[in-house]
């Protein structure tokens, strides 16, 4: 870092409400919003035609840090967000060891803070081991350097009733959250992708949408009675939106995300057994695709979180009972919401800026984050040019893994620069 | 034509050829000599990553008649089983030269991804994957119907054909439901609700519940293998409950109309879905099917192998 | 394309043949006509009847396909098979006859020998053709031919029959090939 404050302008943008202005950056915050701004000694960044608005906030990462590095480290999980416009990730307790006490979590914060691109915040296992039997040092995880808010033993479902209420009424001492990753476990034993006519054809063992939908309609109604929060991750089915849908109406404080996948492909792409599509929760249909996007559209879906899960060659190049379940999601989320909701009319700018940077920042209370375009505030920014058209190549990706299902699929939304601190940490062109 | 992997990719008149050419290799069979130079040079590769004696024998000569070299991979002992990739046994595939390789396989969808990926160059027959299709089985199935009951015409039209049993795990009944019903036939299927998978609505077929209720209206009754460990995973209560609601016991091959026929793919539990008088009896058909299997899979090998599949066949 | 061997001349050609046949094998009795599919096995016929007429019964008629036992399978798409069928009296020790349209490389009869020789044992094998073009690959030769016809090998030969063709004819188009 040199001595001199630095500058940056960002001229010519539309902010995600419409309003075309010049964003003036000095010392890592936003230092005036308008239009005509000048400022000699500023570097200027040419937005015309392009989205400014508030970093994007990522409440389900999987960084496989500390255990995978094969497959993805926290350094290169870092460099995937920010050139999917990513200002903060949320790093899912799942790794090895599991993330389930202070000194786990530390090792992720410290990693986080050396990669220096982006903020990593650790998400803390609700239960040791994620075997969903006892509760993890939670409290211990919510002191620690980390400041643990959110915690989920995604991966697993915490299927337990009993478990599943003290993590509830525990975290209300601090304000957290718990995250469930809803899949009944007996009704989802030995399961390769969505219950239907296709599994059906293709003789691949189902994983009915009651799996999911009964453990949500549980919770909403445990968090209801201990008058807690919870959050659902991943959600994938008409009927769990639903469900969602009536439990807000009934004052329940839920709050639900759902994955680009999830808004884009059907289990119809299953029929070719590859096992790039394999995924837990497993692609759904037509039908589920449809109300997820108008869920998100009304906000009875809160946030877009990517759920990117890398996974090494080897447990994708095989047959697909053999295959790890998951995909990535960093590097073309932005698209990906793009092409499905406001390309389609569904939302516009602004409910993206909300879905993906405003309500995750608030959900996990990240104080930094999802702010707007506000002056005073830290320069978390993201841009983007709608209009980029670009065609996905998965042998050029920040991720150490190459696990995309979009691999040559065109979006036309592209994020062309990532702010952090009002640090350029990625531009379009420095790597494809 | 040049693998072998779904019946869902072969079209009526390809299911026909298959039928005719089998009924010609049939004949050749009959002779003294019994084995043609038609496939010689050929090596083909016998991948058995899944226990099984009759099919593996059954493709094994078939592909000798025909002159071809057969190497075997079994289950046990080999470096399938032992966990070696897919992808590495198909690079080893390749490197052996291998024309063909008939793969039978514990997870769906394994010779499709056989197929699809770059690995190896040769033609996939697909000897029966998980729980999805079991192509041949079916070939020869609708060969034996055809030779009973068809009287002289190419296909199976009009005909009425019972699948009785546990059609959820089945590619047995996948594969026939596909072609059976490609052919003109029409397909019932028999089983209790918790053998049926969701979806099956979707499917040309008929469902029932009541094995006595479809006997008197169908041609051709094909049983099912039940597998003991299904009841440990609860889809009926025991044994004794299933027999007595779908099995083919004497009472019930009696209310067959005359020249019905009884089918079952192999290996039977007698005594549990089908009773030893039924599978004996001079309606059951079930030796035949295993001499007709051996025909049928000359017709595929020699479809697939003989020729230059790049080109579109003249006829 | 033009007419070498119009319909009446194919008449007097199998008539010709079919007494050529009882000449030399000294009546019918011991001989099985085997016809090659597609037009072999028509001509088989024909030979057949003109044959029963001249001699008074009923002469020993079948097929022998010989696609199984080609050399050049792998040239071309896979090629259906067609029916063979073995007359009742079989072919061990007795004079088979293969019947064929046109004998080019001579290819066709050494797969036929070779099915012939899964079938059993005759006691001999004779050739009979319609049309003889030259250009023998191997050494086989007809013993009784309807007409020789020298071509190049860049002409192409087509018999057409009534029971296939509606009309009796055979035709020599030039450069056409193979």
């Amino acid at each position: 870092m040199s001595n001199e404050t630095k500058k940056t302008l960002i001229k010519n943008g539309t902010l995600a409400d419409g309003r075309v202005c010049d964003v003036l950056i000095d010392d890592g915050l936003i230092h005036a919003v308008g239009l005509g701004l000048s400022e000699p000694d500023a570097t200027v960044f040419d937005a015309t035609s392009m989205i400014v608005m508030s970093g994007l906030v990522d409440l389900h990462t999987h960084l496989r840090e500390p255990g995978k590095e094969d497959s993805e480290t926290v350094l290169s999980g870092s460099r995937a967000g920010v050139k999917g416009g990513y200002v903060a990730l949320s790093a899912m307790a799942n790794t090895s060891p599991v993330a389930d006490n202070a000194g786990v979590v530390e090792q992720v914060y410290r990693l986080g803070k050396s990669a220096g691109l982006l903020d990593v915040f650790p998400i803390g296992a609700v239960t040791q081991g994620l075997e969903g039997k006892v509760l993890a040092e939670i409290g211990a995880m919510a002191d620690s350097v980390a400041q643990v808010r959110v915690f989920s033993d995604d991966g697993n479902c915490v299927s337990d009733p009993l478990v599943m209420r003290r993590a509830l009424e525990y975290v209300k001492k601090f304000g957290g959250v718990i995250a469930q990753h809803a899949q009944e476990p007996a009704l989802t034993s030995g399961s390769q992708m969505n219950e239907g006519i296709v599994s059906a054809t293709l003789g691949l063992k189902g994983w009915p949408a009651v799996a999911e939908e009964a453990i949500i309609a549980r919770d909403v109604l445990l968090a209801e009675h201990v008058g807690s929060r919870l959050h659902i991750c991943h959600l994938t089915t008409a009927g769990g939106v639903e469900i969602i849908r009536w439990a807000k109406a009934r004052g329940i404080n839920v709050t639900a995300e759902v994955t680009p996948h999830h808004l884009l492909i059907t289990d119809e792409s299953a029929r070719s057994y590859d096992p790039i599509f394999k995924v837990n929760p497993p692609l759904r249909t037509e039908r589920d695709v449809l109300a997820l996007r108008h869920g998100l559209a009304d906000g009875t879906i809160d946030i877009v979180a990517t759920d990117h899960a890398p996974h090494p060659g080897e447990s994708k190049e095989c047959e697909w009972q053999e295959a790890a379940f998951g995909m990535l999601g960093l590097e073309h989320a932005l698209s990906i919401v793009a092409a499905t909701m406001v390309e389609s009319g569904l939302m516009d700018w602004a409910g993206v800026q909300n879905r993906m940077s405003v309500a995750p920042a608030r959900i996990a209370g990240y104080a930094d984050h999802g702010l707007e375009v506000t002056v005073g505030t830290p320069a978390h920014l993201t841009v983007i040019n709608p209009k980029a058209s670009y065609r996905v190549d998965r042998d050029q990706l920040q991720s150490k893994s190459r696990n995309t299902p979009f691999h040559g699929m065109e979006f036309s939304a592209r994020v062309i620069a990532t702010f952090f601190h009002g640090d350029a940490v990625y531009r379009e062109g420095d790597s494809a | 034509m040049k693998h072998l992997l779904s019946i869902a990719d072969i079209s009526r008149s390809d299911a026909i050829k298959i039928l005719d050419t089998a009924a010609e290799l049939a004949r050749v069979s009959d002779t003294p000599m019994k084995k043609l130079p038609t496939l010689r040079g050929r090596t083909i590769v016998n991948l058995f990553a899944e226990d099984s004696t009759r099919t593996r024998i059954s493709f094994e000569a078939a592909a000798k008649r025909l002159s071809a070299d057969v190497i075997n991979f079994s289950a046990k002992g080999s470096s399938v089983s032992k966990g070696e990739s897919l992808k590495d046994t198909a690079q080893t595939l390749q490197a052996m030269g291998a024309d063909a390789v008939i793969i039978r396989h514990g997870a769906s969808g394994a010779p499709a991804r056989l197929a699809a990926c770059e690995w190896m160059s040769g033609s996939v027959i697909n000897a029966g994957d998980g729980t999805h299709e079991h192509p041949s089985q079916a070939l020869l199935d609708a060969f034996t119907i055809r030779k009973h009951l068809s009287q002289g015409r190419e296909d199976l039209q009009g005909l009425r054909i019972a699948i009785v049993g546990d059609v959820l795990h089945s590619r047995v009944a996948r594969s026939n439901v596909l072609l059976l019903t490609k052919l003109g036939a029409h397909v019932t299927l028999v089983a209790p609700p918790t053998l049926l998978p969701v979806g099956v609505e979707s499917w040309p077929v008929s469902i029932s519940y009541d094995f006595d209720h479809v006997l008197d209206s169908v041609d051709a009754v094909m049983m099912l293998r039940v597998q003991q460990e299904r009841m440990s995973e609860l889809f009926f209560p025991n044994a004794r409950e299933y027999s007595r609601y779908f099995g083919l016991n004497t009472d019930r091959l009696n209310a067959l109309h005359p020249g019905a026929i009884v089918m079952h793919p192999g290996p039977m539990n007698r005594g549990l879905e089908i009773t030893a008088e039924s599978a004996d009896s001079a309606r059951s058909v079930i030796v035949e099917q295993v001499a007709n299997g051996v025909s049928v899979r000359m017709a595929i090998l020699y479809l697939l192998l003989a020729g230059d599949t790049s080109i579109e066949a003249s006829q | 394309m033009s007419s070498v061997l119009p319909a009446p001349d194919i008449s007097r050609a199998l008539s010709r043949i079919a007494h050529e046949i009882c000449e030399r094998n000294n009546g019918a009795s011991s001989i099985t006509l085997l016809g090659i599919p597609t037009r072999g096995a028509h001509l088989a016929l024909r030979l057949a009847r003109l044959i029963e007429n001249i001699e008074g019964s009923p002469i020993q008629v079948g097929t022998l396909d010989t696609t199984l036992f080609r050399d050049d399978l792998r040239l071309k798409a896979p090629r259906a098979l067609m029916p063979t069928s073995i007359p009742a009296l079989g072919i061990e020790n007795r004079t088979v006859i293969l019947v064929d349209d046109v004998l080019f490389s001579g290819r066709t009869i050494r797969a036929a020998l070779d099915a012939l020789g899964d079938v059993g044992r005759p006691a001999r094998v004779q050739l009979a053709v319609l049309i003889d073009r030259g250009h023998r690959e191997l050494p086989i030769r007809a013993d009784f031919v309807g007409k020789n016809i020298p071509t190049s090998t860049s002409q192409s030969v087509k018999v057409l029959l009534t029971e296939l063709d509606g009309v009796d004819d055979v035709l020599v188009s030039d450069g056409g090939g193979e």
